[in-house]
């Protein structure tokens, strides 16, 4: 706490424009979007919502590059006191939070899924009759043979565990040993050490991408698994490629991490862009592990 | 984007605000903000307000004369989220913003950029949200819990921008969230330790948090729902091994935690008021805080009380129906207290105090109604019928609502400089009170009975309250124009405010000057009062 005699100014900016362009921005986006979906969805032919997208996501692109550039601008002015670096060090860690939330929400699903409702539809328990609809079902996890086979029909196999998946922990994994490295490398001055372990830290992690990438590719074209291929097919693509968008964004973080390294920011003292997106790698490889046990290890 | 970066002056921030329009659009400051917020919150009262009389004018007898049915849905599906997410808590984000920088002496909200960012998303997303009415198939028509299926395999095309609304609204959130939390974590003034914190500021760090926890699991069953529409998954469609109870299951792990997120600032405001106008130290301080905590812990593990019909086990009824009776502890703890605030205090009845006592006896008869319903037999009855409408209209409108304008009137000689005109604020509480219990009370009855809600129509033997409940409807929605009066009046002039505003007031905002001026404990001050209330 800084006492009343060593008072540091809290840093307020007096006005800014960024906020208005990023709420416009995400707004383009997601009206954008919005059009994108229902214009397929009602079989029109129209590039409206294609281009409101596209809007959106340049606006907020800019708007974050500028948004960024000023923060790190500030910074370098000496702008910012310690306790203003500490409502970013809160900031980040809340937001992380509510990241571990929106994933609880799927895990949730999945375990909700997974423990009552594949026995309620085979009228397991107390749940006898709704055994009636459809009475060739026979509950079985991982579901391969979804209780409405003409609507979802069910993947002739799942993904093994122990293959591609596994290599994708031991990436995902490593990634968190040298982006720590990297961060050793800040906290001893060594920039050479700093730049080469977050660069590896960037491979493996557009690897873990590649590799999951052909991974999908493999279960739409070979296994027949698709997002439409009943309850399995569902969490196991909306849990993997939630988390795949995170391992995506973290890449990026790092991308940008490492080109501020090139330039020469960060010092042992002052590198908390750094260690923000480094909470945010770890955060998103604790999220796989728990996706690597429970839906690939023991989903199959 | 070079226009996009702004210049820095480092002197910048002792001057007072910008002219024109565009101070709003740019503005950093927790008060303008804060402002914002308010009027955002007020316009979308009136916007609820007017489908609320809608609604009303449609049941005012049987049959249907005003509204088609397929209208009557998308009524009080808007109603329903345009209040909750617009009007509610958009207005306590609005004192949050306002008050919690001067409660805690500090400068300002500790992440201004991005407190402007929170505010300005809203007025995009409910644009959004309202322009479903003119869309084809028209708004949203499956109420405001959106339970699937209805809100994915029938639902309208407008379905997809309810849910990207929603998106914007809980981004929104979240952001506002992070920066009340950071603010009262990191910036309050030195001395001003927790337990000196006024519990306006507590209820706040603790709704804060339910915000983050909850608003995400919000977004995920909006990501759902999304899914299972245009791209063919199956988490609600039992044909696909999913169940459209996981719906239920996802949403009111975010639902319940929810309707304490629009309560808890409430008991905020009011324990700041008691004390004020009963001239006595907030009885039970502590007990208040912890009983607080109690109830957001409580919140994320009684969620199925919403869902006793749906066909879950026995023991989830069981378990459910006693969680949630254990809420009635924490939060009889703070009715005691309150009335032991008052207790042998020497009271005076100023519009602020006239709010929050109607508060505390309005929004106990909302809690008694609760507890029939956490009730699971009982429930097998009361469970979707005007019962539920009368309970939770009882905590929202005299509780989260009232505890808001108790708020506006206490505070706004600090904002404005201006006392109102406490002759027709009290004008304007004795209308909305009369004008919600009589809205109000009479549900209870025809839910009793059996009237089932949402429904345009409904059989003979409920017309008679269903008038009464009406008339009270339109009493109570055109008091709110008289408020509105009132605090254009007060902005404009009126009587000076003194610093202290009010006699029995404690605490670091009435410290400062009336209006507070534009930039606040730049230093910090030096004298951190004790807990009051």
């Amino acid at each position: 706490m800084s006492t009343q005699d060593a008072y540091e100014e809290y840093y307020v900016p007096h006005n800014s424009k960024l906020p208005i362009f990023a709420s416009l921005g995400i707004f383009l986006t997601v009206f954008g979007m919005g059009n994108m979906f229902n214009e397929t969805k009602a079989g029109v032919d129209s590039v409206f919502g294609e281009i409101v997208f596209l809007l959106g996501g340049l606006t907020m692109a800019a708007t974050l590059w500028a948004w960024f550039s000023v923060v790190i601008r500030e910074n370098h002015q000496k702008l910012y006191s310690d306790q203003m670096n500490r409502s970013y060090v809160w900031g980040m860690s809340w937001f992380i939070f509510s990241e571990v939330m929106f994933f609880a929400a799927f895990f949730g699903a999945l375990f909700y899924v997974r423990f009552f409702v594949v026995d309620w539809i085979g009228g397991v328990g107390d749940r006898g009759p709704s055994d009636m609809i459809w009475p060739e079902y026979v509950p079985h996890w991982p579901m391969v043979n979804p209780p409405n086979p003409e609507l979802f029909p069910g993947p002739a196999e799942i993904i093994n565990p122990w293959g591609l998946p596994l290599l994708n922990t031991i990436l995902l994994v490593s990634s968190s040993f040298t982006v720590t490295l990297a961060h050793h490398g800040i906290k001893e001055g060594n920039r050479k050490k700093l730049v080469n372990w977050l660069a590896l830290t960037v491979i493996l992690g557009l690897t873990f991408l590649v590799v999951q990438g052909y991974e999908y590719y493999h279960a739409y074209q070979d296994l027949g698994l698709t997002l439409a291929s009943g309850i399995f097919g569902t969490t196991f693509f909306m849990l993997t490629g939630f988390h795949g968008a995170h391992v995506t964004l973290g890449t990026i973080m790092l991308i940008v991490m490492l080109g501020r390294a090139l330039k020469g920011h960060f010092e042992a003292d002052d590198c908390f862009g750094f260690e923000a997106a480094s909470w945010y790698w770890h955060f998103v490889d604790v999220v796989w592990l728990g996706l690597f046990i429970f839906v690939y290890v023991l989903g199959s | 984007m070079s226009a996009v970066i702004e210049e820095h002056h480092p002197d910048d921030h002792h001057h007072g605000p910008d002219k024109g329009i565009m101070r709003w659009v740019f503005t950093t400051n927790h008060k303008d903000i804060g402002t914002l917020y308010l009027w955002f919150s007020f316009a979308m009262f009136l916007f609820g307000g007017v489908m609320a009389l809608c609604i009303r004018a449609e049941l005012f007898q049987p049959g249907l004369q005003i509204v088609s049915p397929e209208l009557f849905n998308q009524l009080t599906t808007m109603h329903g989220l345009v209040m909750v997410f617009g009007a509610v808590m958009p207005a306590f984000v609005g004192l949050a913003n306002w008050l919690v920088p001067m409660m805690i002496g500090a400068p300002d909200m500790a992440l201004p950029r991005m407190n402007n960012y929170s505010f300005w998303i809203l007025p995009f997303a409910f644009s959004m949200l309202a322009s479903t009415f003119l869309m084809e198939g028209g708004a949203p028509n499956f109420g405001w819990t959106f339970y699937a299926p209805l809100s994915t395999d029938f639902a309208p095309p407008s379905v997809t921008f309810f849910i990207f609304a929603v998106h914007m609204m809980g981004i929104s959130s979240i952001m506002g969230s992070i920066n009340v939390i950071v603010t009262i974590l990191n910036l309050r003034a030195p001395g001003m330790t927790l337990m000196r914190m006024p519990l306006f500021v507590w209820t706040w760090l603790i709704t804060a948090y339910l915000l983050i926890a909850v608003m995400p699991v919000l977004a995920g069953v909006v990501t759902m729902m999304l899914m299972d529409i245009h791209f063919g998954t199956a988490f609600f469609n039992a044909g696909g091994g999913g169940d459209p109870v996981l719906f239920q299951h996802v949403f009111w792990f975010f639902g319940h935690p929810e309707v304490y997120i629009m309560i808890l600032p409430a008991f905020g405001v009011v324990s700041a008021i008691i004390p004020t106008f009963a001239r006595k130290k907030l009885f039970g301080y502590d007990s208040m805080v912890y009983a607080s905590a109690s109830i957001a812990f409580l919140s994320f593990i009684v969620w199925a009380h919403h869902m006793f019909t749906v066909g879950i086990p026995l023991a989830g009824e069981l378990y459910f129906m006693y969680a949630t009776m254990l809420i009635a502890v924490p939060t009889g703890v703070k009715v005691f207290n309150w009335v032991a605030t008052m207790w042998q205090g020497s009271m005076t009845f100023e519009t602020p105090m006239l709010f929050a006592i109607a508060f505390v006896i309005l929004f106990t008869i909302g809690g008694f109604s609760g507890l029939m319903l956490a009730i699971t037999p009982v429930d097998f009855q009361y469970h979707d019928t005007y019962f539920v409408v009368a309970h939770f209209h009882y905590v929202l409108v005299p509780g989260s609502v009232f505890a808001i304008m108790a708020a506006v009137y206490y505070w706004i000689p600090k904002w404005t400089g201006n006392m109102y005109n406490e002759p027709l604020g009290k004008t304007h509480f004795w209308l909305s009170f009369i004008g919600v219990n009589i809205t109000f009370f009479p549900q209870h009855f025809v839910g009793l009975a059996g009237m089932p809600r949402r429904i345009p129509d409904y059989a003979l033997q409920f017309a008679d309250w269903n008038m009464v409940s009406s008339c009270g409807a339109f009493l109570f929605g055109f008091s709110q124009l008289l408020f509105l009066f009132i605090v254009i009046q007060t902005v404009r002039g009126g009587k000076p405010a003194t610093e202290k505003v009010w006699e029995g007031a404690h605490g670091l905002e009435w410290t400062i000057p009336s209006p507070a001026p534009y930039h606040t404990f730049s230093t910090p001050p030096k004298e951190i009062p004790e807990a009051h209330g």
